[in-house]
């Protein structure tokens, strides 16, 4: 049985068991039908044209998991940003650990999709967001569909969140191989300042395949800085389709560090709603092996008087593989808009690929877009100046892709996250430079 | 300490410099001069190990060994230090970081332990102060938005921090006014031992006032083809290239 038709016959069971009155019955029923329709992307579709997802498709995976999993928290403390307090919110298998999480109900919601689905008293908000900001494409629709389980985060306007959230999907492998769906709500109210880290992680070598959609609002003049760590074990991939609805005044920054896994693709879409939103796209991407990340962006600028800000700087060694698709649409009403967009790569060895391609859709005639696409390789000179100064070719190399991609670091506003991602580039270039990279 | 002997080298198949000779012993100060394209910077870099340049012939020897086989790094763990007429900016390390770096991976090549911080801090003070040098300065990025001047004071920072037996002075007075120019010399000079030798790559004369050669070579078209006291230097900017270029015919 193909991936497809197992995940359409495991619906029928799945729906079964939820209640008759669930208010998402009919949005569950019409998103399945979109996927019918529609299945896994192919090479066909255009915005798929350099990720094959066959690889993963052929695997036999377990769609539900079975049973609870557990796991000590020794075991997986690296996982987490341990040098501060931190909110979190932690699955294991898809199923939440409430040993692992530190939610809150105090001043703001931290906690689980599966309560805010449930209850009455978050009806009237899920009526409002939940799937609200999404695409109707084929994968978020299968997420739809099964949506159950995932971070719920609400914080009430004037909130200033004191310490930031992890969302953290563990996969233990104790299935040959598993399929994740997990479904983020974030609604970020009026004014409210939020840092929230997503990391998906796979403690085993098999195979893991997750399907995720997070959505955000972020309301008038709400501040939201989402920081994705993928760094995962080489057999977990990752398709991670995010939203984010602004609406005016509001500031949203978005930084992925891709470092590991054996393919990711990420749908990242910005809608600017309202007027002088304020959008951060960053990216800092280090491949190795046969390791694929895709890059796909998207910022809508539907209001005026908005700004959006792309950054993404990738280095592949080996026959690894980068797309980067970064699109900006600006709508004929989106007068005075002022998009930037910059995608510089470096090819380490002669087998590593990148297929860049921007797409600027402008249909106002008062705007300020440009866009900047590197592919390169190396400074010699700079190789050779650093060198001359007693430093070995291998850590000449490093902080020269370490000074390549930093200014990417710069809008990190988290200090602990800022010196996590600066050791897992260091680790990630394989070197220990003695100073803090 | 440094004895060129007979030196063709060059890119692909050209050769830019053509039977070089030259001996520099410690405690000497001496002055490359030439018109532009003679091979300069070709001989600075070749010295310092840059791979783009192939040796064809003849032979480098720095304390009597011969240097050719070495990387860049193995030579500046020897000893040898070249400042560059265009330092590379280097974003997101710091010049103290990166300075650091430098002085722990030599040690590190000499199976010393890292220098103790506390005596890196001192060291990094007193540098600083005999160059003049901002401690704010010493925080900004590796000569990310550096003016001229202020690429060619921490190179001459770099060289009093990690103390080469051999500096070579690449073009440090290029981009300098006169005030730079004398703090830069001032640093070069008060760095001066009777061990340790300086090589400086100059177009003009006027560096040559406040760091005074030993001795001043004329390079022009890959060749030394004359050489003498610090007075050829005042002849070179008083008449320039072409006389000697005229006796050569």
């Amino acid at each position: 049985m193909s991936l497809k038709d197992k995940l359409l016959s495991s619906y029928i069971a799945f729906e079964d068991h939820l209640e008759d009155d669930s208010p998402l019955h009919d949005l569950r029923n019409e998103a399945i039908k979109t996927f019918e329709n529609n299945g896994f992307p192919t090479k066909k579709d255009e915005a798929w044209k350099y990720t094959s997802l066959n690889s993963l498709l052929k695997q036999d995976y377990s769609i539900f998991p079975k049973r609870e999993n557990n796991i000590e928290f020794k075991n997986v403390k690296k996982y987490f940003l341990h040098d501060i307090d931190t909110y979190k919110i932690v699955f294991i298998d898809g199923v939440y650990s409430s040993f692992l999480s530190e939610t809150s109900h105090d001043g703001l919601d931290v906690c689980l999709l599966s309560s805010a689905l449930s209850k009455p008293k978050y009806k009237p908000v899920i009526e409002a967001y939940f799937n609200k900001a999404v695409k109707q494409d084929s994968l978020t629709s299968l997420n739809t569909a099964f949506a159950k389980e995932g971070a719920y985060i609400r914080i009430p306007k004037h909130k200033e969140v004191e310490k930031p959230i992890e969302i953290i999907n563990f996969s233990t492998g104790n299935e040959a191989a598993t399929f994740l769906q997990p479904r983020n709500l974030i609604i970020v109210g009026e004014n409210a300042h939020v840092q929230i880290i997503e990391r998906h992680q796979s403690l085993s070598q098999n195979a893991v395949f997750t399907n995720s959609v997070t959505e955000i609002f972020a309301e008038k003049r709400a501040m939201v800085d989402y920081y994705k760590i993928q760094n995962d074990a080489s057999e977990a991939s990752l398709i991670d389709n995010t939203y984010i609805a602004q609406e005016r005044e509001s500031n949203a920054s978005v930084h992925t560090f891709a470092f590991g896994g054996k393919l990711i693709r990420n749908n990242l879409n910005f809608f600017q709603n309202g007027e002088h939103c304020d959008s951060t796209l960053k990216g800092i991407t280090i491949l190795k092996d046969k390791q694929h990340v895709d890059h796909n962006t998207l910022v809508h600028h539907i209001a005026p008087n908005c700004e959006s800000h792309q950054d993404y700087k990738g280095i592949f060694a080996d026959s690894s593989t980068g797309v980067f698709n970064g699109k900006i649409v600006v709508e004929k009403e989106a007068q005075k808009i002022d998009a930037f967009q910059q995608n510089n790569n470096i090819l380490i060895d002669d087998k590593a690929t990148i297929n860049a391609k921007p797409q600027l859709e402008i249909f106002a005639d008062d705007v300020k877009c440009s866009h900047g696409c590197t592919i390169g390789q190396l400074n010699e000179d700079a190789l050779f100046y650093l060198r001359s100064r007693g430093i070995a070719k291998n850590e000449a190399r490093a902080l020269l892709m370490y000074a390549f991609a930093n200014n990417v670091l710069e809008s990190v506003k988290v200090p602990e996250i800022k010196t996590r991602i600066n050791k897992l580039i260091a680790n990630k270039l394989g070197v220990n430079l003695g100073f803090n990279l | 300490m440094l004895k060129i002997i007979d030196l063709h080298a060059g890119v692909s198949d050209k050769d830019i410099l053509k039977g070089i000779n030259l001996e520099v012993k410690a405690g000497e100060v001496h002055a490359i001069m030439g018109p532009n394209g003679s091979g300069k910077s070709t001989l600075s870099s070749v010295i310092a190990g840059k791979e783009e340049f192939e040796i064809t012939k003849g032979e480098i020897l720095f304390e009597g060994e011969d240097i050719e086989e070495l990387d860049p790094e193995e030579r500046a763990h020897k000893g040898i230090f070249l400042s560059f007429q265009y330092p590379v900016e280097i974003p997101g390390v710091s010049v103290t970081n990166f300075i650091k770096t430098a002085i722990n991976e030599t040690r590190k090549a000499k199976g010393l332990e890292d220098m103790p911080a506390a005596e890196m801090l001192k060291k990094i003070k007193a540098k600083a102060d005999l160059l003049e040098i901002d401690r704010k300065f010493l925080s900004r990025s590796l000569n990310e938005g550096f003016s001229g001047g202020e690429k060619k004071r921490n190179e001459i920072f770099q060289l009093a921090m990690l103390e080469p037996k051999l500096a070579i002075l690449d073009e440090t007075d290029s981009g300098l006014d006169i005030d730079a120019l004398k703090v830069v010399a001032n640093g070069v000079n008060k760095l001066r031992t009777k061990d340790n030798a300086v090589v400086v790559i100059t177009h003009y004369q006027r560096l040559l006032d406040y760091i005074v050669p030993d001795f001043v070579h004329v390079l022009i078209d890959g060749k030394i083809v004359k050489s003498g006291t610090k007075e050829l230097a005042y002849d070179l900017e008083a008449k320039g290239y072409d006389w000697i270029k005229e006796e050569l015919v």
